[in-house]
């Protein structure tokens, strides 16, 4: 076991370190958070400049216009892409890490011609179609219907948690195509370009104030036949194919940003004065940082851990889900410590005394997006106990 | 980077988890606590497998590995509870003549600037191995003074009340000292570590057969989200543990203390509260000697305090990052 770069691992952090000091240095000001076609054409011009200099899809198959690097690799790109204070993937979420791959392992050659190359550069935006107002954790129930109608499938239904979807080009959508087969059997796997008629984008603020979450009412859109990715009916295996591409990378940014936090929480304990001293010389919340650095140190090691076990092709049953779970427990730990270490400047959302304070409130309104988004604590333990345990199932 | 182990380590792992479940199973793990209960013999063949010398060079009667898979192996031997002086053992092999093949039983004291002198197996132990701030002495233990606790907490870690700690001789400076406190207590942690494992298994296994309201109790959600979260802490503690050995051996890539009082704060909390889970799950039975769970608990309350605190632990790592 080691945690030293190899060699050609040492050699590929100091190429990107060089890349990102340029390059990054090179962009304009960041958009305002509400700034849709601001934050579109920022994030499309930063993939842009990660297509050219062959770092854009960094562990997809080369073959497939990525750059076929290792999981490490991955995890080494990150890392120095966090230090360089580089923007992170955007807009280009779902694109990048689900429809891409996804029409990779199973779309046609067509598809994959006419999509991949879009995602990789920038020019395309992607959004997710898949949970609805009734199907939650459930997400099998899901009811958005598609009726074959000669060449295309006309679709009817509600959408909801679609990030981003006022700036998406296309929406990777699951849809019930047989309305007599229950559960995951009668569902179908579809691209459906957002500019067709029917479909109405509201957006759905967040207990932040963000609107990147919409919901989608969708009234008779026709997308053609030539859209189904897979077989008709085959959408649950097709949706889940990108499971095995995971390979212990999925929550680095995520991680990064955590860390980060906390690191920008004790330099403000330290500079913030309470009752004669700082707000770090209280024993309770110095403390607390101590518990919370340990978790973020172990998580970090078990995101090592993950690569390393994707590095040999394959994740260890339930790490996944373990890991977001830990993940998210931590991080409302850190919300809570931010506002004892704020104090009354935790009642504004906007900075107070020239201070990051208002970026602290939002972290601890964040941690619910990893309770509770991709699958809920709760049905992450429903899969540790029975998968990894081996604890019989409810029913 | 490569975080997991090797082919060569899971190898290693095997072996020691056969051997403590073959030569230590729970019975003997429980004679050991008793009166004249500790089994030179069995402690013998413990060393035979060259558990005390893995990462002492083979030079000097060791294993010649590294000293994270020390610490696979007190993970291992945490897991399956294996009573006796581990960590003394593992410390002080390379410097204590007989140590290394099992014939010379020392026990070890971090000596405490305030407060009772407590010692594991001191009344069964040859030399007594002392860890002061300007070095590491040696004295045997017939030098010292001791009362033996009639009812020890963990009935598998019989111990000691020192009046007083001898004078010994040196065995090393205060550089060792360090080294040894730093090694001490990432053994304990990965114990610790094991520990969570050991009460985590026998739990699970409880709940598949336990039955109630006619079916397993393990089916209910109540109790799967309780196992789950007892196996995620120990895929946490594991994690940190692991990245703290390695970094011993490779101290370039980080601040060892921090990684060192970070495997012990997550594998402290994984050990207790696995194995409060644990006897949660077991129900009444659970608070029965006879059931045990309670042996996992009370050793991780032992193990947690040797060579440092969680508080301690939290204040360096709290530090250690501010300072960073």
């Amino acid at each position: 076991m080691h945690l030293r770069d190899s060699e050609s691992d040492a050699q590929f952090r100091s190429e990107v370190r060089e890349w990102l000091r340029g390059t990054v240095a090179s962009l304009p000001e960041p958009p305002a958070t509400e700034d849709w076609p601001g934050r579109c054409s920022f994030d499309a011009h930063w993939q842009g400049l990660l297509f050219e200099a062959g770092y854009a899809g960094i562990n997809w198959p080369s073959e497939h216009g990525g750059r076929g690097a290792t999981p490490t690799e991955h995890l080494i790109f990150l890392e120095e892409s966090a230090a360089a204070k580089a923007p992170d993937v955007g807009i280009g979420f779902v694109g990048q890490m689900h429809a891409g791959p996804t029409i990779i392992a199973e779309g046609t050659e067509a598809q994959k011609s006419h999509h991949l190359r879009g995602i990789l550069t920038g020019d395309h935006a992607w959004c997710q179609g898949f949970s609805e107002p009734g199907s939650g954790s459930d997400l099998a129930s899901l009811r958005t219907r598609a009726f074959r109608d000669g060449d295309d499938y006309v679709i009817s239904g509600q959408k909801i948690w679609t990030s981003h979807a006022m700036a998406a080009d296309y929406c990777e959508m699951l849809v019930r195509t047989d309305p007599n087969e229950l559960k995951h059997k009668g569902i179908s796997w579809l691209i459906m370009p957002m500019n067709l008629p029917g479909i109405d984008v509201r957006p759905l603020v967040t207990v932040h104030g963000s609107t990147e979450f919409a919901e989608l009412f969708l009234d008779e859109v026709r997308v053609p036949v030539s859209n189904l990715i897979g077989e008709e009916n085959d959408g649950w295996r097709v949706a889940n194919v990108t499971l095995s591409f995971e390979r212990g990378t999925g929550f680095v940014g995520e991680l990064l940003d955590t860390t980060s936090v906390f690191r920008d929480l004790i330099a403000l304990a330290r500079s913030t004065k309470r009752n004669g001293a700082t707000v770090w010389d209280v024993d309770g919340i110095r403390h607390e940082f101590g518990i919370l650095g340990a978790d973020l140190d172990a998580l970090w090691a078990f995101t090592k851990r993950n690569v390393s076990q994707g590095a040999r092709g394959g994740m260890v049953m339930g790490s996944g889900s373990g890991f977001k779970v830990a993940f998210a427990t931590t991080q409302h730990r850190l919300g809570d410590l931010a506002i004892r270490v704020l104090d009354r400047a935790s009642l504004s959302l906007d900075d107070v005394d020239g201070k990051p304070t208002g970026e602290l409130v939002h972290s601890k309104l964040h941690a619910f997006a990893i309770s509770l988004g991709g699958g809920t604590t709760q049905i992450q333990q429903n899969i540790i106990a029975e998968r990894v345990l081996g604890l019989p199932r409810e029913r | 980077m490569d975080l997991q182990p090797t082919d060569d380590q899971l190898a290693l792992i095997e072996m020691v988890t056969g051997f403590a479940s073959d030569r230590f199973p729970i019975d003997v793990v429980r004679s050991f606590g008793e009166p004249n209960g500790f089994d030179r013999d069995r402690w013998t063949e413990l060393a035979a497998l060259g558990t005390f010398g893995l990462a002492l060079p083979e030079g000097e009667g060791g294993v010649g590995l590294d000293f994270i898979d020390a610490v696979l192996v007190h993970e291992a031997l945490g897991s399956a509870l294996v009573p006796g002086p581990l960590l003394a053992a593992t410390l002080s092999a390379g410097l204590v003549d007989g140590v290394l093949d099992g014939s010379v039983l020392p026990a070890i004291v971090d000596i405490p600037h305030d407060g009772p002198i407590m010692v594991e197996y001191f009344r069964s132990s040859d030399v007594l191995l002392m860890v002061g701030d300007d070095g590491v002495r040696v004295a045997p233990s017939a030098h010292a003074v001791g009362i033996d606790i009639v009812h020890s907490t963990d009935p598998t870690s019989p111990v000691s009340i020192l009046e007083s700690v001898p004078a010994g001789d040196l065995i090393g400076g205060p550089e060792l000292a360090v080294a040894w406190r730093q090694r001490g207590s990432l053994l304990a942690s990965a114990q610790l570590s094991g520990n969570s494992t050991g009460s985590t298994n026998l739990a699970v296994a409880y709940a598949k057969e336990r039955e109630q309201f006619g079916r397993p109790i393990g089916s209910f959600q109540g109790l799967k989200h309780l196992l789950a979260d007892s196996w995620i802490r120990t895929e946490i503690a594991r994690s940190s543990v692991w990245a703290a050995g390695v970094m011993i051996d490779e101290p370039d890539v980080g601040s060892v203390d921090r990684a060192v009082s970070g495997a012990r704060l997550t594998a402290a909390r994984a050990a207790t509260e696995n194995a409060k889970t644990c006897i949660q799950v077991h129900g009444g039975m659970g608070f029965t000697w006879e059931v045990d769970a309670h042996l996992f608990l009370k050793r991780a309350w032992v193990l947690e305090t040797v060579f440092g605190s969680v508080d301690d632990a939290a204040e360096i790592v709290a530090n250690l990052y501010a300072a960073d």
